[in-house]
């Protein structure tokens, strides 16, 4: 096997350090896996002149001092990103052509630190999705499949691509963005790490929103370290979001010693739900196992507001989505529909509309719209506030009695067959979002890890919650799960031409 | 000068044949906040550069942009609120308020519904003969304006010019405490004089700086004072808004309309439909815009891109310690230091350009001259040329030294205006211009005494005549005035020639 094949950010920075492989010569080998994996429909856009030459420029800077904290890493983000003069869709019609001028704060602090951008990643339309179906690309395909079925399975999503591209090797790390479990429930279905960091850590300046006050970036990689490296990376405050904060961003890759003692981990009663899986179930207990016998203290805690969170959040992320995506107008930019002769703007903006929005993301406007109206905006939406702050209130509880952090499956089960909730209500699809959401409604840092298979050999994801700005706490529990369980990161490879 | 103890002016009404109507109005005035860039964003809020010239990232609603507030709007909304003795909030939040128009680039306006910036203040209107009403404010919000469309551009298409996007808005709301055209006009006066002495609005009415959306109902006589004492809004009868005005003229004739409409109505024996109306300047008539059913439903929710507005104390008393003196204080103490009279005192205030103008010329003892030489002289000169204060060709130094000039004597009151003339012209010094058009006058009593005595010896049978005809005193001070080649003081020559001639004064 090359010595290319299965690098972290890591051992890649060392290599390339070393001059034992060069930038070109790395952006080169991912650049072939990704032409070789098309099946998999991870990429949307790739973009390998840009790539190449900005490999060359690694090339130069590699020996000098300032080369930056990434020079030479090839990397990929979700198409939700704005990159300048580089097509940015999020994956839907309405943004057809659309190529902006700007690009995110957080990719440019990865530009800035010398990262090659390999491509632009698949994704569920406008992050509104959990399978990576509702793309306007088709689904991203997951790299893990059960060998007897030989099944396409679901990446989940929103940042399916994401994560797949991360699983199937076709680049050192992505970047996702998580609003109800985005980043953290696809790494669990694709064996990965994902960390959703707390809300205001990373700037959302120039992602294309979902539900502002739910949105963050964060990184998707192999590893433990990797992610820290990158979170450390895109977090700051930024004057061009009001959101951002301007806490000190710590160290993080220097916070990882595995050092669980004196820890205390919470296991949350209402995350046993009825219907999940043994296999879950065995997964989390081995997971708390594996904590005790690092040295950490266990401890059952209560959320008790937890089975309000999801409904919580469809009334909240659909609200703000129905008013953030008012700006796709058919106007400015992006898709406009073709008027007859006659018409004017009114139908300018329902075909536009009409026709550039996929199913999923006008149900979310529709139930958005609904909830703000007059005379609803009390029972829903008003009410959807108060429920957020009370399960805000659970989390606090819980961490000023001095838990560390808590513990809980990513998902209620492994990746499901791609078309398999097709003929299913939304809400069978929204029900995968179960453990996740409530980070997000909290604004606390939480993280995927893969430590463990189903049966079948299906991946499953640990979900470490913590209070707000403990990312290193978080981290720093989820690098000694990684090392205790032994995952081995490893799909078949099934996809290649 | 305001005093708490006038009388409220009587209320505007309209004689029906069943009923003897009184109007009420509540105004919601858009005042654009003076600040070089937009509320949100940094773009210039210049006014009449080229379309879209003045359009970031985030006016234009791009994906991915966010809103960054401005501090300065803050401030100079603070500002207002405490210019109209208005409470100050200090924790306030910005909502979305939600609809599709192609000028509004968001497809949501930020504003401030429930947590506004500013809550209730006041403003004295002084109205006819001493009379003064009082208008409530409810709250001031600060908000985003809208872009322009243009649909008279083309047959086929319209333009949308995004420079006036996101430039910040003050919204002052009133209570309905107006009750007549003039009122309503007279407190927007007056609201704009506020605004341009605390300098948070230029109130270009033209530009647009300065709109009212004008709520306008009729009540029986009577039903007011019910509302008064219990804020049922339903003794005031259904209202009509009046939508986007920026003249006084139009808005007098707007509500004057409007009130007989709705008594028309009312005495035929129909209602009065809350909806919004536009008037239209060429009919001189309000017309339907949207019934209270086509009103948009707003979706308005807290904007989650923005953190509550949370402002410091000291904040708000630090603005309260630099916040310049106002129209009335100005104008009172104008009355009580300098002696002059609440018509020049109000014609001075009127600005604050005026104002500190008298105040640079003010000569100590000599303050109604000063305010009858600005109010008569230099206003009516610039009113005449179609200038303002502002660019007044005189200033108020060159003012002031005519004036010294013509108090020490030196020049005549004739002089002093030939000499305003000239400054007017050249713009050069007074002081220069006496001394090159020999200008100066004669006070020198011995050379007057030596003129008027040529006179009176070249003139013996005048000299006779004036025994009994005393009126010819007149023409010897014009023969002495002629003889100085108009330089002689006609105040000492007059009392020469009388003395000489022994004749009392």
């Amino acid at each position: 096997m090359s010595k290319l094949e299965n690098l972290t950010i890591s051992k890649a920075r060392d290599l390339l350090s070393r001059g034992e492989v060069s930038a070109v010569a790395l952006t080169e080998h991912y650049l072939a896996k990704i032409e070789s994996s098309q099946k998999l429909n991870a990429f949307c856009l790739t973009t390998a002149e840009l790539a190449l030459e900005k490999a060359k420029h690694c090339d130069k800077l590699i020996k000098s001092a300032d080369k930056g904290k990434l020079c030479g890493i090839p990397l990929a983000v979700k198409d939700i990103f704005c990159t300048k003069s580089l097509p940015t869709q999020a994956a839907s019609k309405i943004l057809e052509g659309f190529i902006p001028p700007y690009e995110s704060t957080v990719t440019s602090k990865l530009w800035a630190e010398n990262a090659i951008l390999l491509g632009k990643l698949n994704m569920d339309e406008f992050a509104m999705g959990s399978s990576n179906e509702t793309s306007i690309y088709g689904p991203t395909i997951n790299p893990w499949q059960v060998a007897s079925e030989m099944q396409p399975l679901s990446p989940g999503g929103s940042s399916g691509g994401s994560a797949a591209a991360v699983a199937a090797d076709l680049c050192l790390a992505s970047l996702g963005t998580d609003t109800g479990g985005s980043i953290r429930q696809p790494a669990a279905f694709n064996g990965v790490v994902g960390i959703k960091p707390t809300y205001g850590r990373c700037s959302r300046w120039g992602i294309i929103a979902f539900a502002s006050s739910l949105d963050q970036a964060g990184p998707i990689t192999k590893t433990v370290r990797d992610s820290a490296i990158l979170l450390e990376i895109i977090s700051g405050h930024d004057k061009k979001d009001s959101t951002s904060v301007a806490n000190k961003v710590p160290n993080f890759e220097a916070a990882l010693d595995g050092d669980m003692r004196g820890k205390k981990i919470g296991i949350p009663a209402e995350y046993r739900i009825d219907g999940t899986p043994p296999e879950i179930i065995k997964l989390w207990e081995t997971g708390i196992e594996l904590l005790r016998d690092s040295g950490a203290e266990i401890v059952d805690i209560s959320l008790p507001h937890t089975k309000y969170s999801l409904p919580t959040y469809y009334v909240l992320a659909p609200a703000e989505a129905s008013s953030n995506l008012a700006r796709y107008d058919g106007v400015k930019y992006g898709y406009r529909a073709t008027l007859k002769k006659g018409e004017g703007i009114n139908e300018l903006y329902e075909k536009t509309r009409s026709e550039g929005f996929g199913d999923e993301v006008k149900r979310r406007i529709m139930v958005g719209t609904y909830v703000l109206s007059a005379g609803f905006y009390e029972a829903y939406y008003q009410k959807a506030l108060k429920v957020r702050s009370l399960i805000k209130k659970d989390f606090e509880n819980v961490f000023s009695m001095g838990v560390n952090a808590i513990l809980t499956p990513t998902t209620p089960s492994p990746a499901f067959p791609l078309g398999s909730k097709e003929d299913k209500s939304p809400v069978e699809m929204y029900l995968n979002d179960v453990f996740t959401v409530p980070a997000n409604l909290a604004g606390l840092p939480a993280i995927s890890i893969p430590t463990g298979t189903t049966d079948n050999g299906l991946p499953l994801g640990l979900q470490i919650i913590g209070p707000a700005w403990k990312e290193s706490e978080v981290l720093n529990i989820a690098f000694r799960l990684e090392q205790d369980s032994g995952f081995k990161f490893k799909p078949d490879q099934w996809w290649t031409n | 000068m305001i005093n708490k103890q006038q009388k409220e002016p009587q209320p505007q009404t309209i004689e029906g044949t069943l009923s003897t109507w009184e109007v009420v109005i509540g105004m919601e005035v858009h005042a654009q906040i003076k600040s070089d860039s937009k509320l949100f964003s940094e773009s210039s809020t210049v006014f009449g550069n080229e379309p879209n010239t003045n359009v970031s990232l985030v006016d234009a609603a791009m994906p991915g942009m966010l809103p960054v507030l401005n501090n300065f709007c803050v401030e100079q909304a603070i500002k207002t609120g405490l210019g109209l003795k208005a409470k100050i909030n200090l924790f306030s939040q910005f909502d979305r308020k939600n609809y599709f128009y192609p000028d509004l680039p968001q497809g949501y306006q930020i504003s401030q519904l429930y947590h506004p910036l500013v809550g209730e203040g006041e403003v004295m209107v002084q109205m006819e003969e001493g009379s003064v009403r009082k208008v409530g404010i409810e709250r001031i919000h600060i908000e985003q304006d809208a872009g322009k469309s243009i649909h008279d551009m083309d047959p086929n298409l319209s333009f949308i010019d995004l420079n006036r996007t996101g430039v910040g808005l003050m919204e002052i709301v009133s209570r309905p405490d107006i009750r007549s055209a003039d009122e309503a006009t007279a407190y927007l006066r007056k609201l704009r004089q506020i605004l341009q002495y605390l300098g948070t609005c230029d109130g270009n009415m033209q530009e647009g700086s300065l709109r009212a959306d004008v709520n306008v109902s009729v009540c029986h006589k009577g039903s007011y004072e019910n509302y008064s004492q219990t804020k049922d809004f339903s003794y005031l009868g259904t209202r009509c808004e009046i939508k986007n005005m920026n003249s006084m003229r139009f808005i007098q004739q707007a509500i004057d309309f409007e009130a007989r409409r709705q008594v028309a109505l009312l005495e035929d024996g129909n209602q009065v439909i809350q909806e919004t109306r536009l008037y239209d300047v060429d009919s001189g008539k309000t017309k339907s815009m949207r019934s209270k059913e086509e009103a948009h439903d707003y979706r308005y929710f807290p904007c989650p891109d923005l953190p509550a507005l949370k402002i410091n104390q000291e904040l708000v008393n630090s603005i309260q310690e630099k916040l310049p003196e106002l129209p009335d204080e100005k104008k009172t103490r104008f009355i009580e230091d300098f002696g002059i009279t609440e018509y020049d005192a109000e014609v001075l205030t009127m600005d604050k350009g005026s104002a500190d103008f008298f105040e640079k010329v003010l000569i100590n003892g000599h303050e109604k001259l000063t305010a009858n030489w600005i109010i008569n002289e230099l206003f009516g000169r610039l009113n005449k040329e179609g200038l303002n204060i502002g660019n007044s060709p005189i200033s108020a130094a060159h003012l002031k030294e005519i004036l010294s000039h013509l108090i020490k004597s030196e020049i005549s009151s004739k002089m002093a205006k030939e000499l305003f003339e000239l400054v007017w012209t050249t713009k050069r010094s007074p002081s220069e211009l006496i001394k090159e058009h020999s200008m100066k006058q004669v006070t020198d009593q011995g050379h007057i005494e030596k003129l008027v005595d040529e006179i009176i010896n070249e003139n013996p049978h005048q000299v006779e005549r004036v025994a009994s005809n005393p009126k010819i005193l007149g023409w010897f001070v014009g023969q002495v005035m002629k003889a100085s080649d108009g330089k002689a003081n006609p105040k000492v020559t007059n009392e020469l020639v009388a003395k000489k001639l022994g004749i009392n004064l």
